[in-house]
C-alpha cells in the first residue's frame, strides 16, 4: 500500500508546486499510516530529484525514455496506472494545474478510482474518506466522499504549504516503453512567452478592471507588479476591449488563480470575477465605489480613483523597497 | 453539456445542507459547454470543416429539457438526453459514453469545468472510456483538409497539435468570443428539432457528496486613506506579512 505522486517537471525542472504537492502527499501517508512513491516522468537530473526528497519523498521513481517528446494524456496515465498497480497504490496524487486536469479523469477511468479534484486540505476523514472540495466556482464547499478502494486527488495550487524535513529520497530509473507510432498528439508548433512571471505561479497578482479606464493606463499598474515581483492580471471586460492579452483574464470562465495577495484596482468584483480569485489568501481592493462588492471580499481597500492613488502606491513601495 | 444554476445565483442549500435549495434558480446551459456549441456552429457554418451534424448530449432528467431546447435554439441539429439524475461526474462520463459507442462522433468538444461542481473531469473520463485521445486545455479547434488542428494552453505559452479523429477536445477560454443567442426563428426551429431520450445503464458512481458548507466570511475590509496609501503597505508588509 502507498501514496504516489505525480510531479511533472518543465524542462527537467521542478517548482513550488511540486514541493506543496510532495508536501502534502507526506502529510496524507501519515494521515494513511503508509508510505510516499514519488513518480517523475521523462529526463530529469538525479540532482533535481533528490531534491523531492527534502519534502518527505521517500523513494523517487524516475521514470525514463529518451523517444518521450510530448504531453499525451492517453499515454501518460496508462504509465501512471501502470506503477499505480506496481505500487500498489491506494490514492494517487496530482496537482490539480493543467497537467493534472488532462491525466486525472483518463486515470480515474483506468484505475476505476474515485476523483476528488481541486482539493485545498487534508481528507477531513479516511473512513469514509471525505474530502473538502470548492463548488459553485467557490460559492460553496462539498465534502465528498470517494467511495472506492483506489482514490485520485488533484491538489489546488497554492493551497498547501511547503513543509521541509530531513528526510533523504532514493531515486530509482526505471526505462519505460515510449512507443511513438502510438502516442497520438503531434505538436507542430510551440510558442512560449519567456521572462513572465507565470500567473498561475504567481505569489502576488496585481489586477486591473474597467476602472483603468483605457489601454493607455497600465504604466504605473506594470511598475507597481515589477516593485512586487507579482504578475499581471486582468477582468473580463478588459480582455474583451482588448486593454491587456487574453492570458491575463481571471474569474470563472478565465484563469482561476489562488494567489497569497491579490490586488485588485478598478475591479467591481461581480461573482463571475470572485470565482477567479476567492481563494486568494489576501484581497486588497482598490475602487472608487465604496458600495462594490469586491469590497466585501477583501480584507484591505482604498476608496478612490485607479489613476490617482496608484501612483501613490508605485511611490510607497519604492520607499519601503529602497529602504 | 451540462445544466447549470445561472452564474450569478447566490446558491442556497436546503435538508442540513446536504441539497440545493432549486427555488427560485435559473438554469443555464454551462458557460464552457456554451463556447463549446458556439465553436461547433461556426466551424459547421463552413461548408469545408466537413462537419454536418451538430449534436448535444446531455445527462439529465425531463426538467432539464428548457436548457436543451436552448442549445437547439442556438443552432445545434439534434439532442440527446439520458435520462438519468447526473450522480457523479464517472457516472456522467460512463452513460455518455455509453450512448457514443454506438454513434461514434469525430470531434466531442467539453467544456473545461461545470460552474456547479468544478469538476474538470467529464471530458477526460469520457475519452477514457471510448479509448480516444483527448485534448486539454483547448483554446482554439480549426479544421483544416480535414484535418483537426487544436492549440492548447501550456504553462507559459500554447502548443498546436494535431491529433487525429476521433478526439476529445476540453475546451476553455479562447474556443469561442461570445456565446451564440438563440434568434426568434432558431427558437421556433427548436420545438421540432429531434430531442432523442435514451434510458440510463447500471453504473456504480464512486462518490458521493455528504454535504455542502458555505464559506467562511472574510474579515471585515479594513480601510485606508487615499491619500496615504503608504499605510496600505505597511499592513500588507507587518500585519498581513505577505509582502
Amino acid at each position: 500500500m502507498s501514496v504516489l505522486i505525480f510531479v511533472e517537471n518543465w524542462d527537467g525542472k521542478f517548482k513550488k508546486l511540486s514541493f506543496e504537492l510532495v508536501s502534502y502527499g507526506a502529510k496524507l501517508a501519515e494521515m494513511l499510516k503508509t508510505e510516499i512513491v514519488v513518480l517523475s516522468v521523462g529526463k530529469v537530473e538525479n540532482t533535481e530529484l533528490e531534491k523531492l526528497g527534502k519534502y518527505g519523498a521517500v523513494r523517487i521513481i524516475s521514470a525514463v525514455n529518451d523517444k518521450i517528446n510530448v504531453f499525451d494524456g492517453q499515454a501518460y496515465s496508462a504509465i501512471i496506472a501502470g506503477f499505480a498497480a506496481l505500487e500498489d497504490a491506494k490514492i494517487v496524487l496530482l496537482s490539480n494545474n493543467t497537467t493534472g486536469k488532462a491525466i486525472a479523469p483518463r486515470l480515474s477511468v483506468k484505475l476505476k478510482a474515485g476523483l476528488g479534484s481541486g482539493v485545498s486540505k487534508l481528507p477531513l476523514s479516511t473512513s469514509p474518506f471525505t474530502v473538502f472540495k470548492k463548488v459553485y466556482s467557490g460559492n460553496a464547499f462539498s465534502n465528498l466522499i470517494i467511495k472506492s478502494d483506489v482514490k485520485i486527488l488533484t491538489l489546488a495550487q497554492n493551497s498547501s504549504e511547503v513543509i521541509e524535513t530531513e528526510n533523504k529520497g532514493v531515486v530509482t530509473t526505471v526505462p519505460i516503453e515510449w512507443n511513438p507510432e502510438t502516442v497520438k498528439t503531434r505538436v507542430n508548433e510551440v510558442q512560449k512567452q519567456t521572462g513572465k512571471i507565470l500567473l498561475t505561479d504567481a505569489e502576488i497578482v496585481v489586477s486591473g478592471g474597467r476602472g483603468m479606464k483605457s489601454a493607455d493606463n497600465w504604466g504605473p499598474m506594470v511598475e507597481l507588479a515589477e516593485l512586487l515581483g507579482a504578475a499581471t492580471a486582468c477582468s473580463r471586460p478588459v480582455s474583451d476591449e482588448g486593454w491587456r492579452p487574453h492570458e491575463e483574464h481571471t474569474g470563472q470562465t478565465g484563469k482561476i488563480i489562488a494567489p497569497n495577495l491579490y490586488i485588485a484596482i478598478g475591479i467591481s468584483g461581480a461573482t463571475q470575477h470572485l470565482a477567479g480569485v476567492s481563494s486568494s489568501k489576501y484581497i486588497v481592493a482598490i475602487n472608487t465605489d465604496k458600495d462594490a462588492p469586491i469590497f466585501a471580499a477583501a480584507q484591505y481597500g482604498i476608496i478612490g480613483d485607479a489613476s490617482k492613488v496608484l501612483p501613490k502606491l508605485v511611490e510607497a513601495v519604492k520607499d519601503i523597497k529602497g529602504k | 453539456m451540462s445544466n447549470v444554476p445561472d452564474t450569478t445565483t447566490k446558491v442556497k442549500f436546503i435538508d442540513d445542507f446536504t441539497k440545493l435549495d432549486t427555488a427560485g434558480i435559473q438554469w443555464v446551459i454551462n458557460p464552457w459547454d456554451e463556447l463549446s456549441l458556439t465553436r461547433a456552429l461556426e466551424l459547421k457554418d463552413d461548408p469545408s470543416s466537413g462537419i454536418q451534424t451538430v449534436t448535444v448530449a446531455h445527462v439529465g432528467l425531463i426538467s432539464a429539457e428548457p436548457t436543451i431546447r436552448k442549445a437547439l435554439a442556438i443552432g445545434a441539429d439534434d439532442a440527446i438526453r439520458i435520462n438519468a439524475e447526473p450522480a457523479d461526474a464517472y457516472f456522467v462520463a460512463a452513460q455518455l459514453a455509453n450512448v457514443l459507442k454506438s454513434e461514434p462522433y469525430d470531434l466531442i468538444l467539453c467544456g473545461i469545468e461545470s460552474s456547479d461542481f468544478n469538476g474538470s473531469t467529464v471530458g477526460g473520463m469520457l475519452a477514457e472510456f471510448l479509448e480516444y485521445p483527448s485534448v486539454s486545455s483547448v483554446s482554439s479547434v480549426k479544421i483544416e483538409n480535414g484535418q483537426i488542428i487544436i492549440t492548447r494552453e501550456i504553462d507559459g505559452g500554447k502548443e498546436i497539435v494535431t491529433v487525429p479523429t476521433p478526439v476529445v477536445a476540453i475546451v476553455q477560454k479562447g474556443i469561442a468570443k461570445e456565446p451564440r443567442i438563440a434568434a426568434m426563428r432558431g427558437i421556433m426551429m427548436a420545438r421540432t428539432k429531434p430531442l432523442k431520450v435514451v434510458e440510463p445503464v447500471a453504473v456504480e458512481p464512486l462518490t458521493e457528496v455528504q454535504r455542502y458548507e458555505m464559506p467562511k466570511p472574510r474579515a471585515v475590509c479594513k480601510f485606508v486613506d487615499p491619500e496615504n496609501p503608504k499605510q496600505l503597505i505597511e499592513l500588507l508588509q507587518n500585519e498581513a506579512k505577505i509582502i
